[in-house]
């Protein structure tokens, strides 16, 4: 693949990498990456995706900019823009070599099929655990590599997926529904921006095939402490969403609380 | 001693149950981890050793 005069310069920094040189430059160029949620996690995570060069990004989110969102989401400067609209408008000027669209809808048990179909990596960027498991469940039942985020106060986490490897469900069977929101507790911008940045990592990684993905490990964040834990963890055989006998399937009642 | 998260904490002979209860940590979103492996949730009765070293680590589900 062709790199023009503007991306040679643009991109030189990441030539000179061992790790990534022209050949990983190329496959980033040649990637699909969707990112779910144009929040905190998505605003970071989306910049760094375009900035290094992925060919085609795809954003979706259903909500829209509010004045509580600018502490946080850095992608956005206008209130009342949809978001994933609002981040495609930052791409275009930040990367225009950059294939971007912003898609303004929720993500469902219906749809996400439709959704992550063609993709080469899923960023999950979204805020709430019922999403956090729908994306879970919908990459382990249909074979995409993903990355799970999350940021609430001052804590943030993320591990990644790839085929066979553990899934957020071999940690957590069941959604926690009674989880605060960041409405509730607040968030720190660089909480959200940390682990945004390493999501982006991750897709990064997974697409170059550079360094060790956080496949099999949950990396908690720490921002007051500044403390890094990582949890390892294996593949539950008696996981419902990638054990031996599976037994998720997605239907809108298993991603809302039980009444 | 218990190291838990870092911290000493004087926690030796206590079941991991009840130190949890008395933090407070929300038992649907958590996973604990002694001495390196995950504790499985039917294990909470064990009682903590002195010298044991725990990570509770909460999830958190913002974005
Ligand atoms: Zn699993």
């Amino acid at each position: 693949m062709y790199f023009d005069n503007d991306e040679c310069k643009r991109y030189a920094r990441n030539f000179a990498l061992p790790e990534i040189g022209v050949r990983g430059q190329r496959k980033l160029k040649e990637a699909w990456v969707l990112v779910i949620g144009a929040g905190g996690l998505g605003s970071t995570a989306v910049m760094y995706l375009a900035a290094a060069g992925v060919g085609v990004i795809t954003i979706v989110d259903y909500d829209y900019v509010e004045e509580s969102n600018f502490n946080r989401q850095v992608i956005h400067t206008q209130v009342g823009v949809n978001k994933a609209k609002s981040a495609e408008y930052f791409v275009n000027n930040l990367n225009p070599h950059v294939s971007v669209l912003g898609v303004d809808e929720k993500v469902t048990p219906q749809n996400i099929l439709g959704h992550i179909d063609g993709f080469n990596f899923i960023v999950d960027c979204t805020s709430g655990f019922d999403s956090k498991f729908l994306i879970n469940d919908a990459c382990v039942l249909y074979k995409k590599p993903y990355c799970h985020g999350g940021a609430t106060g001052t804590q943030g986490e993320i591990m990644t997926y790839v085929p066979g490897s553990p899934c957020l469900r071999c940690l957590m069977r069941e959604i926690p529904f009674d989880a605060p929101s960041n409405e509730e507790v607040g968030i720190l911008g660089p909480v959200s921006g940390m682990i945004g940045c390493m999501q982006a990592m991750e897709a990064i990684k997974y697409i170059t095939g550079a360094g060790e993905l956080l496949t099999g490990r949950l990396v908690k964040y720490d921002a007051l402490e500044t403390r890094f834990q990582t949890i390892r963890f294996g593949r539950d055989k008696d996981c419902p969403a990638c054990g031996d006998k599976p037994s998720i399937k997605l239907s809108i009642d298993r991603y809302r609380p039980k009444k | 001693m218990v190291k838990v998260n870092g911290k000493d904490l004087d926690i030796a002979g206590k079941t991991v149950r009840e130190f949890l209860d008395e933090e407070e940590y929300p038992l649907s979103r958590i996973v604990v981890e002694l001495n390196g492996e995950i504790l499985p949730k039917a294990q909470y009765d064990r009682k903590f050793l002195d010298g044991d070293v725990v990570e509770v680590v909460s999830f958190v589900g913002g974005g």
